[in-house]
Order: C-alpha cells, then sequence, then structure tokens
C-alpha cells in the first residue's frame, strides 16, 4: 500500500512523515513521530487521552488521520512547557496533585490550556463541562478541577 | 517498631504528613513519561489476538497455514504452544491460582468459553498485515449452549462450562458437574437463636452487575526472547514479579531467565495483576526471533479482562428496638467469569466486618458463568456484600426509628471485637470514623426539594507480603531508592518522605525507581493497599540500615566501638560519654569514607511485612432525584476514612475521591449488557459510561487517623475501602428522597423512573 507523504508543523517544529492513509493522527505522532506523550485510551474520540490542538483548536487525534494534519499546526503535551518553565496548569496540577497514574494528564493538560486560552475565567461548572470529554478513572476530578481553577486564576493576574 | 507513633496528626514529622511535588510528576505533565505502550525496541513487530465471537463453543480446529503464509507474517501462536497445566490451586499472594485454568484464560485450548476468548496470535511487520493474517485463520466452532446469568447458572440443567467441575465445600461431595464451583461459610454463634431475640426482622434480596476497574491505559507490553532463551518484558502491570512467575510457568522456563521491566503503568485497580497479552508476546517473540509489542484495544479490554463479579446477594438482619443488631445472615452467589475464582470469600468476610456481633452466618458461592473471567476489583467481593448489608441496616434504622450513624456506633468493631471471619481486631477506627460523620456540618445541612441524604460504612482488610527495597548512598551523599511495587498512585513520593523522614536528608536528595526483577528480590504485586504499607516498611528498614553502616563506618575512623557512635539530625556523632569529641559527620562526608572504610554503603530490606491492618470509612452523600427522568445526580459527599497515616495526605485524599468516583459509576451507571447470544453490546466508553468531570460534585475528604501499631509511621493502607461504601451510601441517599429503596445495581434513570411510577400508583413515593 502507497503510504502518503505529510509536512505538518508539530509544537513549532516541521516534520514531515509517511503514513498509510488508515493511520489516525494518534498513531501518527506516537509511531512515526516518537511523541508518545499524547495517548490512547480507547481509539472512539470517547476518553480524551489523545487530545492535540490542530491549527489552535481542540481534536481527539485518534478521530483524525494523519494525511489530513497536512499542512496544519498540531500541539502536543510535548510543547506546553516552554523551555524550563512549565506551563501554569502543569505546575498547578503538581501543586494540587491532580494525577495518581498520569496517563490522562496529557490530555488533560492539553484540554484545559485550549479552555483557558478561550475563555480565562471559567466557572466550576464550565470547566466540567468543557473536560467532561476527558475521563480520569484515579481522582474523581475533584483536584484536576481545582488545579485547572488555580492555574486560571494565576494566568489572569488575578 | 512504635517509637514514631503518637497521637495527633503528624506534626511531630519533617516530611511525613506534608505535601511535596512527587518525584515523577514532572515526567507526567510533560508527557516524558514512558507507559506499557511508549516503548519500541528496534526491529519490534506488532502482535494481534484472534478472539472468539461465540460465549461458548467446543474448538474443532484451527488452522493457521494460510496467515503464516502471508508476506510480514513472522510468527502464528495457539493454545498448543503452551504447555499443559495440572489443576491444583496454588497461593500466588492474595489470590490462590489454578495453572489449569491460567494457561486456558490465556489462550483457549478444546473449548472457548466467553466471547473475547483469545483463540490464536500473530506477530508481523505491521498491524495492518497482523489484522489480515488473522482474518486468515480458519477456525470450526461447534457453538454450545451459554449461561451469563448467575442465578441461570446455578440451576440444573444449566449449560455446564467445565465437565470437571464438582461443586467444593459441600458434603456429601456431589456426584454431577457444576457451575457451582465451591461454597464457603463463616459463621459466629447462633443466628436462629438471634433472630428470636429480634424485635425487628429484615430480609432483601440484591442485584448487582459486573463492572469494569476503567483503567483509562488498555493492557500493554513488549517482550523480546534472544536465541539463547533469555527474555525481556517492559509492561504495564501492578505486578512484574507476577509476571515473570506466570510467563515463566505458562512457558515452562526458567524464571531467572525472564527479567520484566514495570513501565509506568495508566490505572490497574487490580485489573493488572494477572497476566493476558505477556505469555503471547513472549512465545510470539521466541518464534519469530524479533521483539513484539501488543497492546489491546478498548473493546478487547472490555470482552476479554476483568470485570469484578456481579452478584445475587440475600441479607436477613435482625435487631432489637435499641438498635442491636442480634442476628446478621447473607447468601452470597458471585458470578466469577469463566473460570473459578470470583471474590466471594473475601465477599464474605467483609459483610458483617464493621461490626461487633454475637450471631453471624454468612455462605457464599462461587458460580462460572460465560463471561470474562473476573479479576479484582479494589477490594475485590466487599463492595458487593457491604452494599446488601449497609442498605438493610439504613432499613432498619428508619423502621426503629433511629438514627443511622446512631445504630452504626451501637454495633460498632472496636478493639477486641472477634470478627466472624475469625480473627480479634487491634486498633481500628470503626467508631472514630462514625464520630467525624455525625459532628460533620454535612450531617447537620438541610436539604432541598427532591433531595435525600444516605449514609454507610465499609471495610477492608488491607494485606502486607513479600517486599524488597534497596537504598544506595551515593558517592556524593545524594542515595538511590529503589522498591519494587510498581508506583500507581504516588507510592514514590511517599517512600521517599518516609526515608527522608528516617535520615532527615531533604527530599530532593534521594531518587526513587522502580526497580526490575533482575534489581531486587521478590516483590508481591502492588495490591491489596499494600504498597505504602509494605514497601514503606521496607524503605524504614533500608534507611536505618543505611543509618547503622554510617555509624559503624565512622566508628572504625574514630577507633571508638560501634555502641558509642550514633545517627542524629541528620549526621553520625559520637555519643555518651564520647559525645563531643569527634565533628559531626553528615552522609556526604560519610560517602567521601566508604571507600576506605569497608566499600559500599547499601541499605537493603527484605521483609514479608507483617500487620496490615483494616481501614474502615464512613460515607455522607446528597443526591437529588429528578421525578421526571429519574435521574440521580450527587450533590454533596463527604468521605471519612481511617488511614492510620496519612504519609502524603493529597494522595491519600485523591485515594478517597477515586474510590468514590468509582462507587458513583457502579451505583448509578455502569454495567455489561449482553444479548441473548452472550455478546458484550457496549464493549467503549461511550456505551460503558464511566462518571466523567460533569456528572460529579468536589468530593469533600476527611482523614481520621487511627495509627497502625504494626507500621513505623502507623500506615494502615487506605486504597481500597473508598469503593465500599458508596454504592450504599447512594442507595440510602435515594430511599431517603423518593421512598423507595433499590436493591438493583445500577439505580441508572429507566430503573428509577419505573420504581417511581410503581410507587406513586402505590402511593408510597415521596417525590
Amino acid at each position: 500500500m502507497a503510504k502518503h507523504h505529510v509536512t505538518a508543523t508539530v509544537n513549532g517544529d516541521a516534520v514531515e512523515f509517511l503514513c498509510e492513509p488508515q493511520e489516525t493522527l494518534l498513531d501518527c505522532l506516537r509511531d512515526q513521530l516518537g511523541l508518545t506523550g499524547t495517548k490512547e485510551g480507547c481509539s472512539t474520540g470517547d476518553c480524551g487521552a489523545c487530545s492535540v490542538t490542530v491549527n489552535g483548536r481542540l481534536v481527539c487525534s485518534c478521530l483524525m488521520l494523519g494525511v489530513e494534519a497536512n499542512g496544519k499546526s498540531i500541539g502536543t503535551i510535548e510543547g506546553v512547557a516552554k523551555g524550563e518553565e512549565l506551563h501554569p496548569l502543569q505546575r498547578k496540577f503538581l501543586e494540587h496533585a491532580a494525577l495518581q497514574c498520569g496517563i490522562c494528564t496529557p490530555g488533560f493538560l492539553v484540554a484545559a490550556k485550549a479552555l483557558l486560552e478561550k475563555h480565562p475565567d471559567p466557572s466550576e461548572t464550565e470547566v466540567r463541562y468543557w473536560l467532561a470529554g476527558n475521563l480520569c478513572r484515579c481522582t474523581g476530578y475533584d483536584k484536576i478541577i481545582r488545579a485547572v481553577m488555580d492555574a486560571a486564576t494565576e494566568m489572569r493576574g488575578a | 517498631m512504635q517509637e514514631k507513633v503518637k497521637d495527633g496528626p503528624g506534626s511531630e514529622f519533617e516530611y511525613v504528613g506534608t505535601r511535596p511535588i512527587r518525584p515523577d510528576g514532572v515526567d507526567k505533565v510533560t508527557g516524558r513519561a514512558r507507559f506499557g505502550a511508549d516503548f519500541a525496541l528496534p526491529g519490534q513487530l506488532v502482535g494481534k489476538v484472534l478472539r472468539s465471537p461465540h460465549a461458548h463453543a467446543r474448538i474443532r480446529s484451527i488452522d493457521t497455514s494460510a496467515a503464516e503464509k502471508l508476506e510480514g507474517v513472522k510468527s502464528v501462536i495457539t493454545g498448543m504452544d503452551f504447555k499443559e497445566q495440572t489443576s491444583e490451586f496454588i497461593p500466588a499472594g492474595e489470590m490462590m491460582v489454578n495453572y489449569k485454568d491460567v494457561v486456558r484464560n490465556t489462550m483457549a485450548r478444546e473449548k472457548a468459553l466467553y466471547e473475547g476468548h483469545a483463540i490464536a496470535a500473530v506477530a508481523a511487520t505491521s498491524a495492518t498485515i497482523a489484522k489480515q493474517a488473522l482474518k486468515l485463520i480458519k477456525v470450526d466452532y461447534e457453538v454450545l449452549p451459554h449461561v451469563i446469568d448467575v442465578v441461570e447458572a446455578m440451576k440444573p440443567g444449566a449449560p455446564i462450562l467445565h465437565e470437571d467441575m464438582y461443586t467444593a465445600g459441600v458434603e456429601p461431595a456431589p456426584k454431577t458437574a457444576s457451575n457451582v464451583a465451591k461454597r464457603v461459610e463463616f459463621v459466629l454463634g447462633d443466628v436462629a437463636a438471634g433472630l428470636k431475640q429480634a424485635d425487628v426482622v429484615i430480609e432483601r434480596e440484591f442485584t448487582t452487575q459486573p463492572v469494569h476497574q476503567g483503567y483509562i491505559e488498555p493492557h500493554a507490553c513488549i517482550a523480546s526472547v534472544s536465541e539463547d532463551g533469555q527474555a525481556d518484558v517492559w509492561v504495564s502491570t501492578q505486578g512484574h514479579w507476577i509476571v515473570r512467575a506466570h510467563c515463566a510457568r505458562l512457558l515452562g522456563w526458567d524464571v531467572g531467565k525472564v527479567r520484566v521491566t514495570a513501565a509506568e503503568i495508566g490505572g490497574g485497580f487490580g485489573g493488572k495483576t494477572v497476566v493476558y497479552l505477556e505469555p503471547l508476546a513472549l512465545a510470539l517473540s521466541k518464534k519469530a526471533r524479533r521483539p513484539v509489542k501488543m497492546v489491546m484495544t478498548r473493546e478487547e479490554v472490555f470482552r476479554a479482562s476483568g470485570p469484578t463479579s456481579g452478584a445475587h446477594v440475600r441479607v436477613k438482619i435482625g435487631a432489637k428496638k435499641d438498635g442491636r443488631i442480634v442476628s446478621a445472615e447473607a447468601e452470597l452467589k458471585y458470578q466469577a467469569g469463566a473460570f473459578a475464582g470470583s471474590p466471594v470469600q473475601p465477599g464474605a468476610m467483609c459483610a458483617y466486618a464493621p461490626y461487633d456481633l454475637e450471631n453471624v452466618k454468612v455462605v457464599g458461592y462461587d458460580v462460572v458463568t460465560n463471561r470474562p473471567k473476573v479479576a479484582a476489583y479494589r477490594a475485590p467481593g466487599g463492595p458487593i456484600s457491604e452494599f446488601a448489608v449497609e442498605s438493610v441496616i439504613d432499613e432498619i434504622a428508619a423502621k426503629i426509628g433511629m438514627d443511622p450513624i446512631e445504630m452504626r456506633l451501637k454495633n460498632a468493631a472496636k478493639q477486641g471485637t472477634k470478627a466472624a471471619y475469625g480473627p480479634k481486631f487491634g486498633p481500628i477506627g470503626m467508631i472514630e470514623t462514625l464520630e467525624a460523620a455525625k459532628s460533620h456540618a454535612h450531617w447537620r445541612t438541610p436539604l432541598k426539594k427532591n433531595q435525600g441524604r444516605g449514609v454507610a460504612s465499609g471495610f477492608w482488610f488491607n494485606i502486607g507480603g513479600e517486599t524488597s527495597v534497596s537504598l544506595a548512598l551515593n558517592e556524593d551523599g545524594t542515595l538511590s531508592l529503589t522498591a519494587g511495587t510498581p508506583d500507581i498512585g504516588g507510592l514514590r513520593a511517599s517512600l521517599c518522605m518516609m526515608a527522608a523522614e528516617e535520615l532527615k536528608v531533604p527530599l530532593d536528595k534521594i531518587r526513587v525507581q522502580i526497580g526490575d526483577t533482575g534489581q531486587l528480590g521478590y516483590n508481591f504485586l502492588t495490591g491489596g493497599s499494600r504498597s505504602t504499607f509494605s514497601s514503606g516498611m521496607a524503605t524504614v528498614e533500608a534507611a536505618r540500615d543505611v543509618m547503622k553502616e554510617a555509624c559503624k563506618r565512622a566508628s572504625k575512623l574514630w577507633e571508638l566501638p560501634e555502641d558509642a557512635v550514633e545517627y542524629k539530625d541528620g549526621a553520625v556523632r559520637p555519643a555518651g560519654p564520647n559525645a563531643g569529641k569527634h565533628n559531626p559527620m553528615t552522609l556526604k562526608e560519610i560517602a567521601g569514607i566508604a571507600g576506605k572504610t569497608g566499600g559500599p554503603i547499601v541499605g537493603y530490606a527484605r521483609i514479608n511485612a507483617a500487620g496490615a491492618a483494616p481501614s474502615l470509612a464512613t460515607h455522607i452523600c446528597d443526591v437529588e432525584v429528578d421525578p421526571e427522568t429519574g435521574k440521580v445526580s450527587v450533590v454533596r459527599y463527604t468521605a471519612i476514612q481511617d488511614a492510620g497515616r496519612a504519609i502524603h495526605p493529597s494522595y491519600v485524599e485523591g485515594q478517597y475521591q477515586g474510590g468514590v468516583a468509582q462507587g458513583i459509576g457502579w451505583a448509578l451507571n455502569e454495567e455489561y449488557i449482553y444479548d441473548a447470544k452472550g455478546k458484550l453490546e457496549n464493549p467503549g466508553f461511550l456505551d460503558y459510561r464511566v462518571p466523567v468531570a460533569s456528572d460529579l460534585p468536589m468530593i469533600d475528604t476527611v482523614i481520621v487517623e487511627v495509627p497502625n501499631p504494626r507500621h513505623p509511621y502507623g500506615v494502615r493502607g487506605v486504597g481500597e475501602t473508598p469503593i465500599v461504601p458508596p454504592m450504599a451510601t447512594i442507595a440510602n441517599a435515594v430511599a431517603n428522597a423518593t421512598g423507595v429503596r433499590f436493591t438493583e445495581l445500577p439505580m441508572s434513570p429507566p430503573k428509577v423512573l419505573k420504581a417511581l411510577d410503581e410507587a406513586r400508583a402505590k402511593g408510597t413515593a415521596k417525590i
């Protein structure tokens, strides 16, 4: 089966890869580009572990084909920290102990970052509904929601 | 060992009881942490499994020849690639395993016993080719009648899964095969005599559905077997020594030839204490002479792994008007899935464990059905039996007009209570959690329209077990701590804190890792809420070993007897009459003289951790029931639990909150739905819906600390108890809100609405 040549930007870096037409963006990120921070939990768009941004929009990378990434700008968990400095969301997740096993954490951080970029002052209910597409089986969400609200407060300079 | 145990929270400690950032945290928020599916090896193949489409079928033949010929296919295996095993139950930590069953669950031999049962596996150069190859495998099945329901499976004439299964534990021994693997019984006193004293007797039957552990990371591993038979496995597991033992046994290899490395694990909850893919990947790799990576799809996770039992439970409790329980009976029928081994025994032992009772009789049945073999799930067995018991206690309290917390206090187990399952309890926190519930603001806050409040308690044993830890003093005075119990929820943080507390060194001077099976002696798995307890106990022992050796080295340098030197406040000092004769030496300075005073300094602990102690909890919950749709929403939740000692309180709270969330899913929504052919209809997170962020409120926690005198810091183990009380707490709250008692889980909107409509017709509904 002929592979397709894809060029895209991932976390600001130009990348290119070959992929089979049925391969998902998630497969390409993990298997072709070695970016294993994006996780596969279900491959049906129900768990959010594979959350990335595509041209700034939050998507489940398991529901998008790799070939569709051609010419697009992709953001993954590996691009959330800036140099040595963690993103406020990353810091707040650590301070609030908002992760236990950590498998859902990259997806939550990417999704929460997308929320705060769009809506810097969300209510608790808004955070809960925005993150309803990200499953966590360990924490009961309590500390995740607190971490996101606290990060939002800090980022607003409040 | 008790010198650190004092009353009150851990303020006397420098590190224990504080909330530092976990040492593995940065890797987990940056995507750097490597989970089971994140490993890759040069030349690796992709392994895929062919699974049975039938719930019950005899396998007449399997033809793999066409698959083997497909270009890119490097190896194909079936059940015949594994040795037959004799039927004998072998202790494997807290569970007994029968390798005759383990080998058959890993890959079917004469029969497929559930839809999703592994039949064959292939390794190929790509996932696409592996999937094509599976389609080329021809299996000739003789489809057999199947049975899914536990009560149906016990009836005479039910389809029999195992022709050689005769119910154990009944006299006289039965002469016909049955789906009932065994009967267990725990008796204390005389329930019939107790019943005669009762003013109130309530008997109810309950049904619970199987629920899946629901870890977000599917099972994943990569295996590599060299030409000389040395094997390596990297795997997401709760116990890599257990993986090693099972794989070596199933493949007939020496244990020492197999090295297993535990990847970061994306949740387990008991479901990653058994093997599924690992023996297949090893067998495929051995044949192909290349590394083989295998990852389950979510659908495979649902069809072929876990869950915990669904069950049918009958409870009969008699009490006096003053609330004293005088007779307590339960009959538990737990479905085990396709092979014997449901958690009915722990379920029977837990049923009345929170209470100090004179007359108890609990009978349990372990029943096979054509479903995936159940695996441990957080306090395996306990949530089912305790849901039933705590529901009936609530009903009795209402009937005699007694506050449900008072009724529990009246019967609460305490130090010295003899449990129906045998032991006498040491210090336990049942009364303390009930008192904390009674004085919590939640218990007194007024409810709104359509709301109800429930309370329930829960018990889990906790275990210790075999554990090894090493603590190496590095040449610059920093320390390397190696433990062998996989860290699922903050273990490494807790171990570092206990080591730092002992040595009085800053946390960031200790780097902690989970060692592979070649680096330490045997470690039993992370399960039974044992890892902070057991690896913590071993870490303390290893730290004391380092301190002792440091003193020995300084005594050599100072030419003093060993007992004239002590380790205090982070340094070695001359003690007693010699105090002040030499300047204290820090660990850094001791590390500097290690070479010339005897070589490297390594603390080591190899223990069978004894003295694990039960953790008790009392939960309070408010629900709001929508009278039009039957939807139950949890609007407020408070979990109160005895931790013994919270080493890192944030991760203790996290255990409470996570267990509650899983319990809410179990109570309100999660269930397996089978069609008439025995096929699972909801093998995905869309239709098997676990709680999401918008379903839940904040979950308040209260950490009660009744220290465990058998642990150096008083730890009990906290991970499992939190899932025990929620189902009854919620059912009691729903009964309080609606006037309808629900005895069937999940309390999903259609069922609640139907029951409300029936109650309205009878005039008994409150909403």
